[in-house]
This record gives C-alpha cells, structure tokens and sequence, in this order.
C-alpha cells in the first residue's frame, strides 16, 4: 500500500554533519560500490566509458560558497551530502500508483519495490531533495535504502550493520541511528548542535538531520588575509632579518 | 520539467477524447434524440478512440509497461492511480451507452448511461489535472489554474471534434458553435491567468532554505556533485528561454482560441464552408493545446533544482 503506515516510534535515519564534511565523496563511491552489489540490485550506469555518462547515484555531494551578507566576514565553503531523507509523510510515496513505493511501518525506511515499479517516475517528480534516481537501463526508479541489507545483516559484526556511507566517511561527518529515540546518540547530537531539517516548508518532515557548520575562525583568518601581502621585519628576529636581506638583494 | 512527447499527447488527446464524451453524455441526458443517431455514434466511438489513444501514448513513458495494470492498484492515495481506475470504467457506460443507441433506445436508460458518461469524463480530467497539480515541489503546476485549465482545454477540443461530427450530418446541433466561442473564451481567460501567475508567483523555497545554510549568507554552488547530467538534470534541470515563451504562448493561443472563433464565425455565416471550418478548428486547437501543455512542462521549474542553485526561487 502506498498509503503512509502510522508513524513508527523507530525512525531510523542519518545524521550528518556539514562542520567536518570534507567534501572527498567517499560516502558517493561507497554508497555505489556496496548497492551496486546489494540486494536491490545494481546501480547501472549507461555508456560509462563514452562521452555522456549517465549514472544511478543515491548519495551525491555538492560544494556550496557561502558569502556572509556581512561585508567584512569571508565566504565559507560548505560540502553538502545528499540523499534520501527518509521523510515522515514523503508524497514520494503517496504519489506512487502500484504500491511499488512504500514506507517500512517498522522503522520508517522509504524503499521501491523493484518488481512492482513501473516506472512511471511520478515519485522523482514528487521529491523535493532528488532523491530518487530513474535506471532507464533497468526501467525502474531506484533510490537509497539506507543500507536496510546492512543494517540488520547478521552475518556482519555489530559494529558493521551501518550503512555503507556511515562507514566510509573519513571524518566521520554521518552517523547513523534511531532519530525517534530520544536518548540514542543520534538525536542527543541533533538536540546539542542544533540539527535542522531541509527545506522544512514542504512539509514532507524529513527524518535525517543536517548540523549546521560551527562559526569559522573569522577574525584571525581576515587578520591572516589583511597582512600576507606585506611581512613586518622591523620585530622580526636577526635571522630573519637576514634572510630578509639576504632575498630581497 | 523535460517535455516528454508521450505525456503531452496523452494529457492532450485524452483530454479532448473525454471532452467529446462528455458534451455526448451531456447531450443525451438533456435529450435523447438531441444529436443525431450516427453523430451521437460517431461521437462515442471517436471519443473512446482517442481517449485510448491517449492512455496507450501514456504506457510509452513507463520503464516496465507490461506492469501498468498494477497502476490500479493504489486509488486511495495516488491521483495517478486514480486517473487510470477512472479512465478505464468511462469505457463501460460509454459502450454501454453505444449499445443502446445503436439499438435506437431513447428511453430513461439512455438518459442515466449519458449522464454516467458525461459524469466520469469530467471525474477522469479532474484526476488527470490533479496528477500534476497535487505536485508540492513544482509550483507551476501546484496552483489553482491548473485544474481549470485541464477541463477547459479538454472540453474545448472535445467541443470543436463533436462540431466536426456533427457538420458532417448536416449540422444539425446550433448550439455547437456558440459553445466554443464560450470555450474558447473561457479556455484563453483560464490561459492568459495561468500564464501571469508562471511568471510572476514567488516561490517558497531558496537555495538558502534548500540547504538551511541561509543563515551563513548567500549559497551559490560552488561545485555540483557531477561533471556530466544525471538523471535529475535531465529531467527536472530543461530551461526555456523566457522570449520563446512568450511567442509560444501567443501562438498557442491563436491556435486554441482564436482559430475556432473565427471558424465558427465562418460556419454560420457560410453554412456550406462548416465542414471545413469545424476540421480546421479540431485540427488548430488540437495543435494548440500540443504546445500550451509543452510549454506546461517546459515552464515548470522544479524545487529540487535549489540544490544545483541554477534558479533563485522554485
């Protein structure tokens, strides 16, 4: 049924963190290699190897600048994972005709059922974040699952039934847990670092969390900026001094 | 949004084949022995065809056609669903309908089959107009005009066809023509409307509220994920120039409004030239209601855009 199941207490979902994100795409690469693989199926891409092409990607990273409307401060540069936010009430899902798209009553995970979807790509239209790639190749849409072949795999460790995103993250800027609960690491984070949500206005009350980057280092990094042009040697040291002297003969 | 050829032929011409159902069933149910025999006939069966037509372009779009029958499935929540439950049942009242005229029946059974008719081609435009406008992320289509518009345009063109019958038994439903002037009135209002509102509404959302990064300041793309289109791009990324905008909406216009007035001005001053005329008039407003719903596409910017920070507002 694409009608929304009840809301679950459990709403599992990611956490991510634009103050370390660095921006290396490794939550991409491993997003692609571990589904292309996964239980869904693959992820084709189309003419890989030729001029235009076309891939299924359920993790893209953007790089915003961000210019302070404040004259004096400098631009920042924020990487920006984005994916599937697991929404609440998604119309990704109330959108879809044959029931192929679903949201999991157990623990809020959004999914397409591969054999059931017709490809009528109504739910891309109907997502506000892009998450949802079409696999012309295949015919169906597909779209992140938050590694739900992961996540409960038994045959893994405890600590390697998180998505694979969470685990290839070298800064670690994703967490990954149960954003209904509480008191679960995931939403203490959110609560102490002001976690928001993405384009809140649609409605669509996505589960997954973006905390927003700490304030820069502003004053020291302009002061830096103000004086690299010119060094003062006249407080420098004798070798300096030297050394001044010495290259600039 | 990409203008797909096979959802603008069937938003179009299903639309103009449930409009002929429509003005058949309500003609029928006023009074049964308003239309001619072979019109009313004719009316059924062309409608019918093109409302079929119509849905068999739509499967053309799908990934997995062989699946559509499962697009039935879901009429609680999806206005897709629905549209498909809503289209396939007009066929049985419509046929049924076919039936008793065929059989020369006036009776009251003739009058509740044409009402049936004209009732779910009217239910199945309004599913197929809320297909686009239940869309939160595409303003353009999430608006009041849309529905509207959808079931002028399908009775428009549905009006001008069964005029085309109609002038091929010897014209003999007055009322044909002076509807469409009506219509078309209507339809060019309904237009004109939708067309200010595509170019001046304000958008709720913002690369800034996008992102949440509005606080910091101003976010402009630095770098997109990717060097080459994807499937997001391609699909929700097509721009149109604003001046080929314009032109395309004066000249769909004249093609939708304009043309049939003037025909059907011809047609009663000119009783012989009607035939023609009302060919000219189904065939032009056909034409114009093919670019008015590309321009429907091709106008319509879609909020997921934000993230690539290619438009302002969305």
């Amino acid at each position: 049924m694409t009608s929304l199941p009840s809301p679950s207490p459990k709403k599992l979902g990611l956490v991510i963190d634009l103050d370390t994100c660095v921006g290396c795409h490794a939550c991409a690469v491993a997003c692609k290699e571990w589904n292309d693989g996964g239980q869904f199926g693959p992820l084709p891409d189309e003419r890989a190897y030729e001029k235009n092409p076309l891939g299924v990607w359920f993790n893209r990273v953007h790089s915003y600048e961000v210019t302070p409307t404040e004259h004096a401060k400098p631009p920042m540069m924020v990487h920006f994972p984005r994916s599937c936010l697991h929404c609440e009430t998604p119309d990704c899902v109330t959108v879809c005709p044959t029931g192929a798209s679903y949201k999991r009553a157990e623990d809020g995970i959004v999914l397409v059922d591969e054999d059931k979807c017709i490809g009528c790509q109504l739910c891309a239209w109907a997502c506000a974040y892009g998450a949802r790639e079409f696999s012309a190749e295949r015919g169906v849409m597909q779209k992140c699952t938050l590694c739900v072949d992961r996540i409960y795999n038994e045959s893994f460790e405890e600590i390697d039934r998180q998505p694979a995103c969470v685990m290839a993250c070298p800064t670690r800027a994703r967490h990954f847990g149960d954003l209904g609960d509480e008191n679960s690491a995931v939403s203490k984070l959110v609560a102490e670092r002001g976690g928001y949500d993405l384009m809140p206005e649609t409605g669509y009350k996505p589960v997954n969390k973006y905390l927003p980057p700490r304030p820069r280092q502003d004053a020291s990094a302009s002061a830096f900026a103000a004086t690299s042009g010119k060094v003062d040697f006249s407080t420098a040291s004798p070798i300096l001094k030297w050394l001044d002297r010495v290259l600039t003969r | 949004m990409r203008p797909t050829f096979a959802i603008i032929f069937f938003t179009v011409v299903s639309g103009c084949g449930f409009g002929l159902l429509f003005f058949v069933g309500m003609f029928g149910c006023i009074d049964p022995v308003r239309l001619p025999r072979m019109v009313e006939l004719l009316g059924l069966g062309i409608g019918m065809a093109l409302a079929a037509a119509g849905l068999l372009s739509s499967l053309l779009h799908l990934g997995q056609p062989q699946r559509a029958w499962r697009a039935l499935s879901q009429w609680r929540s999806s206005w897709l669903s629905r549209e498909g439950v809503a289209s396939l049942s007009t066929f049985v009242p419509a046929l049924a309908l076919g039936w008793l005229v065929w059989r020369d029946e006036t009776g009251a059974a003739c009058r509740v089959g044409s009402a049936i008719v004209a009732i779910m081609s009217v239910v199945t435009v309004l599913c197929t107009a809320r297909i686009y406008s239940s869309l939160k992320t595409i303003r353009a289509w999430h608006n009041g005009w849309v529905l509207p518009g959808y079931l002028l345009f399908g009775a428009l063109s549905g009006a001008c066809v069964l005029w085309c019958i109609d002038a091929l038994f010897g014209d003999a439903v007055a009322a044909l023509p002076w509807l469409i002037v009506v219509l078309a009135i209507a339809s060019a209002a309904i237009d004109l409307a939708y067309w200010r509102f595509v170019e001046t509404y304000v958008g709720a959302s913002t690369p800034e509220s996008a992102t949440g990064l509005g606080r910091f300041g101003k976010v402009r793309s630095f770098e997109a994920p990717h060097t080459e289109a994807n499937y997001l791009t391609h699909e929700m990324g097509f721009v149109l120039a604003r001046k080929h905008a314009a032109r395309l909406r004066v000249i769909s216009l004249f093609l939708f409004a304009m043309v049939p007035m003037i025909a059907t001005l011809i047609g009663m001053l000119f009783a012989r030239a009607t035939p023609i005329a009302s060919a000219v008039s189904s065939v032009s407003v056909i034409a114009g209601l093919f670019v008015e719903r590309w321009l429907f596409f091709a106008q319509a910017k879609h909020v997921v855009m934000l993230f690539y920070a290619t438009t302002d507002r969305a």
